[in-house]
């Protein structure tokens, strides 16, 4: 009886040091479903979720503060993608936040019009906007996301949302005809 | 002559459709008015012009190049005048609309002077064969158009065997068939060069055994020396054999790995055609201005081979082999298995044009609904990849991708076996290049939403270190100031104190003066 009670507890003594030593050992910097959840959204950083950024908007689905449907740039494809990660079911996007874009865009500044008032580089939330105090602004339309962040600011109304044509390397097969597209 | 030592698996016998346009000799394609030079050609990256409208052009000039090293440069096919560099539409199956460079020709198609030849090629380097070929802008002429320069060089592979791809398995196609038997001279040179490029042991050259012509044409042309290290190889006629992966299996029983290429193992394949254009850049210095192509086809009357110049409107090529226009019901550019639809007759021919097929109602047949899929299998006994087709399909149709690439997506070689043989009639195909190009899309979208994070977390640490550094400014300012505050009231401390410790000894030098007076 003795014994038994005395092997148990040295092996409950033994593998609780292993637990322990494993914990410290592997443990696990950051959140590693946030860093799931923010490689699947577009990095458009919008804010249209209502959050300010994608990365904070990931870390509110964690939380349980937001639904994985309130991200208008990644429509349906995000919302597809989380729905798997997190094991849920898919809902479609919540209109509250916005509808999904038909084509990427990006936008430009019309350099006539332009004052250089720098408040667009200021909402810019990639840097994608080169320009100083009083000199012409221009977009990196490479680096644009499409955020469309930089047009309430403009006191000048010079700065277009225009559809982003794709080069034809980067052309896509359509589905067949008569597949839903 | 000997025959193929491997075989491949699946496959599928096809009506060839070859003799009606292997009847004459192929012919030289009438000079059009004006010629259409596309950008982008094929597989690389777009060109940028040279020239510009206006400018006088002669014939094999130099018009449009890169700086990339996946790209190869384009030519004036004739001398004219660059009438503009404007949208037009050219041949991919996407029916866009790209830029190009229209020459409108002068009839006189002259030469700017005297060509670089090098006919004692033997004397070269490696390097400089490969800079000559580059700068002729030859890519391969069999399909996909891949610069032949970047398969010229293997660099650490040790190269063991160069194939030389005459399968030409493709129904309709006779174009490498008729050059193998007119101009074996040619294609022998063209190997010899590539040869001496890629420092290969042994040349096979494949073909298939339904071209006996051209089989006895290449055997007669090689001397005793030549047959010390080419061989011509026969492989059975059997679709796809001149798939590269397929032939290299057929000729040396070598597989090439999945996500492999055949330098991997030690083999370099480039087609019949191919070795021509290179003989000719390198020997008569001529660049890739022209190229021989089939047009065929129930709805033209005189199917033929032809010599046509690079940017040659399609329909003044049809139209010289007698098309009939009421008869056309689908114009297809390549064969009927891999070849893809052209909208327009005014899209010109670009260097991968191998043919044009002019469909008539008997060939295209009664469209066909596609029917559920009734997991047959026979997909799977015919591709020659040995992937599973019927799997891919399910997959790519419910846009499961990471699935599609587990079953090996990227090695399914869009031959149209699966499609061909299903009773379904379901266009397996089309699915899985809707997969691939939608894979491939993912992919740039990722690499461009890693950038933009990187570039807002850089962003937000540009605007924390910021706030930092004004707060560091502050605290610094705020001590500064409480220092001189403190210094001031200590020096006037130490003056009050001062004082008052002179009074202090004043008090006590008057006590004491008054303390002795007393006593």
């Amino acid at each position: 009886m003795l014994e038994a009670i005395l092997i148990l507890a040295g092996l409950a003594i033994i593998f609780g040091l292993l637990l322990g030593f494993a914990e410290i050992r592997f443990k696990v910097e950051g959140d590693p479903v946030v860093d799931r959840i923010d490689a699947i959204l577009p990095q458009t950083q919008c804010g249209q979720c209502t959050y300010p950024g994608c990365r904070p908007y990931a870390e509110a689905i964690v939380k349980g503060e937001a639904d994985i449907n309130q991200c208008p740039p990644g429509g349906e494809v995000v919302i597809q993608h989380l729905a798997d990660l997190l094991d849920v079911e898919p809902k479609p996007l919540n209109a509250d936040n916005g509808e999904e874009k038909e084509q990427k865009t990006v936008v430009i500044i019309d350099e006539q019009i332009c004052i250089g008032c720098t408040l667009c580089i200021q909402a810019c939330p990639v840097d994608a906007i080169l320009g100083a105090a009083k000199q012409m602004h221009t977009v990196i339309s490479d680096e644009c996301t499409g955020c469309d962040l930089c047009i309430p600011p403009c006191p000048v109304d010079c700065i277009y949302i225009v559809p982003l044509e794709p080069e034809l390397t980067a052309w896509k097969w359509p589905l067949p005809a008569g597949e839903q597209a | 002559m000997t025959n193929a030592v491997g075989r491949f698996h699946g496959g599928l016998h096809l009506e060839d459709h070859k003799a009606c346009s292997m009847q004459s000799a192929i012919v030289a394609a009438p000079l059009p008015e004006q010629l259409i030079i596309p950008l982008l050609q094929h597989i690389g990256a777009p060109l940028e012009p040279l020239v510009k409208p206006g400018d006088h052009v002669f014939k094999g000039q130099l018009i449009a190049d890169s700086d990339a090293n996946l790209s190869a440069p384009v030519h004036a096919p004739s001398s004219g005048t660059i009438s503009a560099i404007e949208e037009r539409s050219i041949p991919h199956p996407s029916g866009r609309a790209e830029k190009c460079i229209v020459i409108e020709t002068d009839g006189k198609d002259e030469w700017p002077g005297d060509r670089q030849t090098y006919k004692n090629y033997q004397s070269l380097s490696a390097d400089q064969l490969r800079t000559i070929i580059r700068q002729a802008g030859i890519v391969g002429l069999g399909g996909a158009g891949f610069p032949s320069h970047i398969k010229l060089n293997p660099g650490q592979h040790q190269i063991n065997t160069l194939i030389l791809n005459g399968a030409e398995c493709e129904p309709y196609i006779s174009c490498d068939a008729m050059l193998m038997q007119e101009r074996p001279r040619d294609i022998i040179n063209g190997l010899k060069i590539i040869r001496q490029t890629v420092n290969a042991r042994q040349c096979l050259i494949g073909i298939e055994d339904n071209k006996p012509a051209a089989i006895a044409a290449l055997s007669n042309c090689l001397n005793d020396d030549e047959k010390q290290y080419i061989k011509i190889i026969t492989v059975p006629t059997l679709y796809p054999s001149g798939g590269e992966k397929q032939l290299i299996k057929l000729l040396t029983n070598l597989e090439v790995p999945s996500r492999q290429h055949p330098v991997d193992v030690g083999v370099v394949c480039h087609n019949v055609g191919t070795a021509i254009a290179v003989a000719d850049a390198v020997i008569e210095g001529i660049p890739l201005i022209s190229r021989t192509m089939t047009i065929t086809g129930g709805a033209v009357n005189k199917p033929a081979n032809i010599q046509s110049l690079l940017g040659t409107p399609m329909r003044h090529l049809l139209t010289a082999c007698g098309l009939d226009d009421h008869k056309l019901q689908r114009l297809i550019m390549g064969g009927p298995m891999m070849g893809f639809e052209i909208s327009s007759m005014d899209t010109p021919v670009i260097k991968t044009t191998n043919c044009l097929l002019a469909m008539d109602k008997q060939e295209t047949g009664e469209p066909q609904t596609a029917l559920p899929c009734i997991r047959c299998g026979e997909c799977a006994v015919v591709c020659p990849a040995q992937l599973l087709p019927q799997q891919l399909y399910w997959w790519a149709k419910a846009r499961d991708f990471d699935k599609t690439q587990e079953y090996n997506l990227f090695d399914c070689i869009e031959c149209g076996c699966c499609s061909y043989v299903c009773p379904s009639h379901i266009p397996l195909v089309h699915y899985y290049r809707f997969a691939k190009t939608a894979i491939l899309e993912e992919e740039r979208d990722r690499i461009k939403s890693d950038r933009a994070r990187d570039r807002h977390d850089f962003r937000l640490l540009r605007l924390e270190r910021k706030k930092q550094e004004d707060e560091e400014r502050k605290r610094k300012k705020k001590e500064l100031l409480k220092k001189v505050n403190d210094d001031k009231s200590d020096s006037k401390k130490s003056e009050i104190e001062a004082a008052l410790e002179r009074v202090k000894a004043k008090k006590q030098a008057t006590r004491e003066t008054e303390q002795s007076r007393d006593s």
